[in-house]
């Protein structure tokens, strides 16, 4: 399997302070891998690193995204490219309905594509069918981005945005929404239901307890800005019985 | 009461400005203004400047009858005394204007006295209506839409003539209602924005040159948007339109303006009046997608659009709903109005005004209540970005007479970067304890969080403005007819590029 994304050695500061210390990482077509590690691991960073966000500068190392480099790209041009972040704390816009939304940023995947836009008709079509495979209401089209949705109605929004955006990578933050068991099955059947062999995901959180419900290929641990260990289901046990502060030698945070 | 001048007194500092005015003045536009082409006619044109041989000119050029000639004359000689006391209270700067150095008549010259059909007007013109993608051929494909074009300062061409007659309807020229429907003229020309009203809509009295006139008899609900285009063509030619509406009791009309106007490097003068009459339960509305050339990158030219609309509920439950959606001119004072004189009668105002760069709008409206049980409502989105001043200026009256009037107004202001400025001046005076009235209002930015959403699903940083302000736009837009709706909404993006760096 060709590899999706390659970390190599990533530093990455925000505001001046070097949160990333080098970053090794290589995620594979098909397989889901969790990246797990005590709050103020770097966790986040590394998400928004990944989706471009301004203000995170990489100033060591490399990404490479299907063996292009990453950081050439803007936040914009690399979800038209395929990658997709879902947000921890998905972002409200009053007045924009989601059907408006979705449409406006699938056909501008397309058109970098240089695939035909989707038109209002076949847009709906493919919105439907795919709430409807993720036990997802209708009214979700018509509701405004966000606003006014309950926590496990924004993870629905983001795992619908997911499905309908068909990333090549996916990176999912889900760093704190451990702590809400429904939200993390939300999570765990839309990453579960993605799975397809030509994609890759990413999915960061805190709590093990996300790892009842998605078996990842392999499971990262990240603390102070660095993976300090690599490796298959197992960790996960490991993890459960000796915490961050036996795997890492470092004190956990709640 | 009723004058535009009505609103309270502003600022002090506003007079003492006028040596930075100069700069302040030029309006800016990062994004290309699409419509600025400018097209070669010939043209027939009264000498530069005004005196009341110009308004004689005006006045023959178009073979006005005694009665309208009096009635322009009367308009400029109360002008002439009210010096240069152009309104200065509102939050707007400019350099005097010359008013000798404007040109008052321009019309595109044509082989006969005017064109009879659309087979007689210039190819060219019709040419440039085509880029404004204006409907002006009779297609069944734009079945729905009758358009009156005025060109500079001539009305070409009204579409859908005959069929509108088949009802009673009538939709022309201002110049042509003179002719043909003197008594309706007469009868409410003025009638609710008096010649003397305020310093522009005086000035347009005296030269009017044409605009749209629409006379919905009783109970005929016109079965078709009514829509003018203003286009200002001309260099150094100032545009003042007259248009009139009245709708009978128990009739209806919906009547769409759309306005564009070429580049060019000095401020041009757009003065209009715009005046509605609705009798006993009729209901007129009107929505306006104002699009004049703000000026250049360098600051330079763009319109002074000075407008006053206001329009009159004459009859028990009339209703007049303003719509507009404001994206050009340098300089926006306008503030479209109801005169609410009628038992039960009401009045909307739906407002989208977006200024860029330098450009600065000073616009509102006043809702009046005259009579008891009248209702108003009014929703404003002011949005600011650039170095541009974006004022709300509003005005809820409530009469002695009015009880139970109500009002609920939101003002509602969305500001891009922080060089720019969103104001908002409510003015509330109420004489009637049983009145109701509400106001509301909210400031907010684009965060960092939205734009960094939307990019992350593949929006450019353009597209995410234009998409989360046609969001917070979407109340307004969702007022104007479905036809102009998608064009507004471009045109929202458009004038917004260049605004998030």
């Amino acid at each position: 399997m060709p590899n999706i994304l390659e970390i190599r050695n990533l530093h990455a500061t925000v505001q001046g302070k070097e949160i990333l210390k080098g970053v090794d990482l290589v995620l594979p077509a098909g397989e889901v891998h969790a990246l797990m590690g005590p709050n103020g691991s770097g966790k986040s960073t590394l998400s928004y690193v990944l989706a471009g966000r301004e203000g995170y500068e990489v100033t060591e190392g490399e990404i490479l995204y299907q063996g292009r480099d990453l950081t050439q790209l803007d936040a914009d041009a690399r979800a038209r490219a395929g990658l997709f972040l879902a947000f921890q704390y998905p972002v409200e816009i009053p007045g924009v309905a989601n059907s408006v939304f979705l449409k406006a940023a699938v056909n501008a995947g397309r058109k970098a594509r240089g695939e035909q836009e989707l038109d209002a008709m076949d847009f709906l079509r493919k919105a439907k069918a795919l709430l409807k495979t993720l036990d997802i209401d209708e009214k979700f089209l018509n509701r405004p981005v966000n606003v006014g949705f309950s926590g496990g109605e924004k993870k629905r929004n983001e795992i619908f945005h997911m499905a309908m955006l068909e990333p090549t990578l996916a990176v999912l933050d889900e760093t704190d929404s451990g702590l809400d068991i429904d939200a993390l099955k939300i999570v765990a059947d839309g990453v579960n239901s993605l799975r397809t062999p030509g994609r890759a995901m990413l999915v960061i959180t805190h709590y093990q307890r996300l790892l009842d419900h998605i078996v990842p290929d392999r499971i990262h641990v990240l603390a102070d800005g660095r993976i300090v260990r690599s490796g298959g289901r197992e960790l996960a046990l490991e993890l459960e019985q000796k915490g961050y502060t036996g795997l890492t030698g470092e004190q956990s945070a709640a | 009461m009723t004058s535009s001048d009505s609103f309270a007194p502003i600022t002090p500092g506003a007079a003492d400005s006028k040596a930075a005015s100069a700069a302040a003045v030029r309006a800016v536009t990062e994004g290309d203004y699409k419509y600025g082409f400018v097209t070669e006619m010939g043209e027939d044109r009264a000498p530069k400047g005004l005196n009341e041989d110009i308004v004689r000119f005006i006045s023959a050029r178009k073979d006005e009858p005694e009665w309208m000639l009096d009635w322009r004359l009367k308009a400029y000689r109360r002008w002439l005394g009210m010096g240069d006391r152009d309104p200065k209270w509102a939050r707007i700067h400019h350099p005097p204007i010359d008013f000798q150095d404007i040109y008052y008549y321009s019309a595109p010259k044509s082989k006969d006295d005017g064109p009879k059909s659309l087979d007689e007007i210039d190819p060219e013109l019709l040419a440039t209506y085509d880029k404004l993608g204006i409907p002006l051929r009779e297609r069944e494909l734009l079945a729905g839409v009758a358009v009156d074009a005025v060109f500079d300062s001539v009305s070409v061409a009204t579409t859908y003539k005959a069929k509108l007659a088949e009802l009673g309807i009538i939709f022309c020229s201002m110049s042509e209602a003179v002719r043909e429907h003197p008594d309706l003229v007469r009868k409410y020309l003025g009638s609710v924005v008096p010649a003397a009203d305020n310093f522009y809509a005086c000035l347009n009295s005296a030269v009017f040159s044409d605009g749209s006139f629409v006379y919905i008899p009783k109970g005929v609900r016109c079965p078709m948007e009514l829509s003018t285009y203003f286009r200002i063509n001309a260099a150094q030619t100032g545009q003042f339109e007259r248009t009139l509406i009245i709708a009978e009791p128990g009739a209806y009309v919906s009547y769409l303006e759309g306005c564009t106007a070429p580049m060019r490097d000095e401020n041009q003068l757009h003065a209009a009046v715009v005046e509605l009459i609705a009798l006993e339960d009729a209901e007129i509305k009107y929505s306006t997608v104002q699009n004049w050339y703000p000026g250049d990158k360098d600051g330079k030219g763009g319109i002074y659009n000075f407008v006053t609309k206001r329009g009159a509920c004459r009859g028990p439950r009339a209703k007049i709903s303003w719509t507009q959606v404001e994206t050009g001119s340098a300089i926006t004072w306008k503030y479209p109005s109801v005169l609410l004189e009628a038992e039960g009668s009401v009045g909307e105002f739906y407002s989208v005004a977006v200024t860029n760069n330098m450009q600065q709008a000073d616009t509102g409206t006043k809702m009046i209540h005259l009579a008891p049980n009248t209702r108003s409502t009014i929703i404003s989105k002011g949005i600011s970005a650039g170095r541009s001043q974006n004022t709300y200026r509003g005005l809820v009256r409530v009469a002695p007479k009015a009880a139970n009037a109500r009002n609920y107004t939101q003002c509602d202001s969305l500001l891009i970067g922080d060089a720019c400025g969103g104001h908002t001046t409510p003015y509330i005076e109420v004489r009637n304890r049983t009145a109701r009235v509400e106001h509301e209002a909210t400031a907010s930015k684009i965060s960092d969080d939205q734009l960094f959403y939307c990019r992350a699903r593949g929006l450019g940083t353009e597209d995410a403005v234009s998409l989360i302000v046609n969001g917070f736009c979407r109340e307004v837009m969702q007022k104007l007819p479905m036809e102009f709706a998608v064009e507004a909404q471009k045109l929202l993006g458009v004038s917004l590029e260049g605004s998030v760096g």
